[in-house]
């Protein structure tokens, strides 16, 4: 304990709750707010109502929400699978052919997304690869954007793995495909677990690379987002801001749980 | 004999192939038109150099490093503030704040603009309490569409990430060394100066590598924000690509971008890997 006095204790303490609540509790609650407010004219909102939700939840706007979600799905999905591969092919190397590729597989996280983006436009709006004003190039966009995540944390799991458990396995005559399935992968399950719902909040979230390249018919919600604040429509941008943000709580919620169950059942 | 353990080492070139053609394939085509001669015999050289000469490159480059410097500096401060706080002098109940400060590193940082519209907007809470109030007749406050609500939201957004590293080390700080310090009569303030803080350089350089990077890289903020005055070069990459279709400069103002941002993230990972231990996970 650092400070012994009670009530230079209490008063840190309420510092402490009025910076995080300021900073952090009111963003919040002042969407989930706008989400349901009618009018906004005075201090506070009138006319509370779930109609930006309705409108969030038919046509358009149901449109942008499965896009996200197959986007942020596919791309993360596509991710994890090259991450752990990139991951498990790496463990062959020495240590500094590693070092260099590892390096590799991390530089997509350290260009910006408005570059990544305009690197696809300029790269396959010209034969042999038209990917142009597809939904293919915006999850090839989000792919990029994942990857070095899926494949930092399969590492991370995979350099925690003590190697007897392979080495037992494999001296007892399994082939390197079974060892695979039933020892190193239900091993670093959790870092795969992790590894996927990280790249999906990612992907649900991603604005920079989305707006530089999404065809029409294929809009995410961070770009609806964005079109309905610019128009004005701050409140149906609200209930779609918190449906975003729910699907992404929700989808970390259900991987956290379920790599504990399976951390518990070995 | 003991079997091979791990996979032959060509399995490495699927997923180096599949990145090569979606990530460096692209990268190479930036640097490649960034470079492309101009019309009328004016060389890649010139024409880059005449793009890095012009206003609107040096501004937007300038409001970059402006923002990243300044939001960076605000996130070490606030968020070395709240993690002392949160490890030493804890209460029941922080583990709660601590969650949700963590919740925005999985958010978007455009939502924090959107939030910012209602609280500190002209027409937002904020205002529409000073004018009723003070009785006054126009909104008084008028920060959010201009760099002080870029920052504003930059620093919201990004001191959880310095957060993180300072709670990890401080997690790890004997705490025999605060008792010892205040039986030999320091005052808290003394402690955190010359003896917790010193502990914690090499978590603030990660926090403050880390933050530099995402703050030169931040879009979602800027776009929404929407301030005339305000380009960033990630906004200018955009203005000049979507709405100008100027690919080329769009290209050699990307291809600047990039460079300073690959720098932040070798540093940031040198930083890292100075660390090692505790700070080995974070991505």
């Amino acid at each position: 304990m650092l400070v012994w006095s009670r009530p230079a204790r209490w008063a840190l303490w309420c510092a402490f709750g009025a910076l995080v609540a300021v900073f952090y509790g009111l963003p919040l609650a002042v969407i989930a707010l706008a989400s349901v407010a009618g009018e906004w004219n005075g201090i506070f909102p009138s006319k509370l109502g779930l109609l930006h939700y309705r409108m969030a939840l038919s046509g358009d706007l149901r449109d942008q929400i499965r896009a996200s979600l197959l986007t942020g799905l596919g791309a993360s999905a596509a991710a994890l699978l090259a991450g752990s591969w990139a991951a498990l092919a790496l463990r062959a190397h020495t240590e500094a052919v590693r070092k260099w590729l590892s390096l590799a597989f991390f530089i997509p996280s350290a260009v910006p997304s408005v570059s990544v983006g305009l690197g696809l436009l300029v790269a396959f709006s010209q034969p042999p690869l038209l990917l142009n004003g597809t939904t293919l190039i915006v999850l090839v966009a989000h792919f990029v954007l994942v990857f070095a995540f899926t494949f930092g944390n399969v590492s991370a799991g995979l350099h925690g793995l003590m190697p007897e458990f392979e080495l037992v396995a494999r001296s007892l005559g399994a082939t390197p495909g079974y060892c695979l399935r039933r020892i190193t992968l239900p091993l670093i399950a959790p870092q795969l677990a992790t590894a996927f719902s990280l790249s999906f909040a990612l992907s649900m979230g991603e604005l920079g690379a989305t707006v530089m390249i999404y065809p029409p018919g294929w809009m995410t919600m961070p770009v609806g987002i964005f079109s309905l604040s610019d128009r004005g429509e701050v409140f149906d941008g609200s209930a779609l801001s918190i449906l975003l943000i729910l699907i992404t709580l929700v989808a970390l919620l259900v991987v956290a749980r379920l790599a504990e169950q399976g951390h518990d059942r070995r | 004999m003991t079997p091979r353990l791990h996979a032959a080492p060509l399995w490495v070139l699927p997923p180096l192939l599949l990145l090569g053609l979606v990530f460096f394939y692209p990268l190479s085509l930036i640097l490649a038109q960034a470079f492309a001669p101009g019309t009328g015999g004016v060389t890649g050289w010139e024409h880059f150099a005449h793009i890095l000469g012009t206003p609107l490159f040096q501004h937007a480059l300038l409001h970059t490093v402006q923002i990243a410097l300044s939001a960076t500096c605000a996130c070490l401060l606030l968020g070395t503030v709240l993690a002392l706080l949160m490890s030493f002098v804890p209460f029941p109940g922080v583990g709660l704040f601590s969650r949700l400060i963590e919740t925005y590193i999985a958010l978007p940082t455009f939502l924090l603009t959107l939030a910012f519209t209602f609280l500190y907007g002209s027409a937002g809470m904020l205002n529409g309490a000073l004018v009723a109030a003070l009785r006054l007749d126009a909104p008084p406050l008028d920060f959010l569409y201009s760099m002080g609500g870029v920052l504003l939201a930059e620093v919201t957004a990004f001191t959880p990430f310095v957060l993180r590293p300072l709670l990890a080390s401080f997690s790890q700080f004997e705490r025999a060394q605060i008792e010892v310090a205040s039986s030999l009569g320091a005052r808290p303030w003394h402690i955190v100066r010359r003896v917790i803080l010193p502990a914690a350089l090499p978590a603030l350089l990660a926090g403050g590598s880390l933050c530099l990077l995402l703050t030169v890289n931040e879009f979602g903020i800027v776009l929404f924000i929407g301030a005339k005055g305000v380009v960033t070069l990630p906004m200018l990459v955009y203005e000049l690509a979507i709405q100008e279709g100027d690919y080329v400069s769009a290209c050699s103002i990307a291809l600047v971008n990039i460079v300073i941002s690959m720098a932040l993230y070798l540093f940031y990972k040198a930083v890292l890997g100075r660390l090692g231990g505790a700070l080995a996970g974070l991505v």
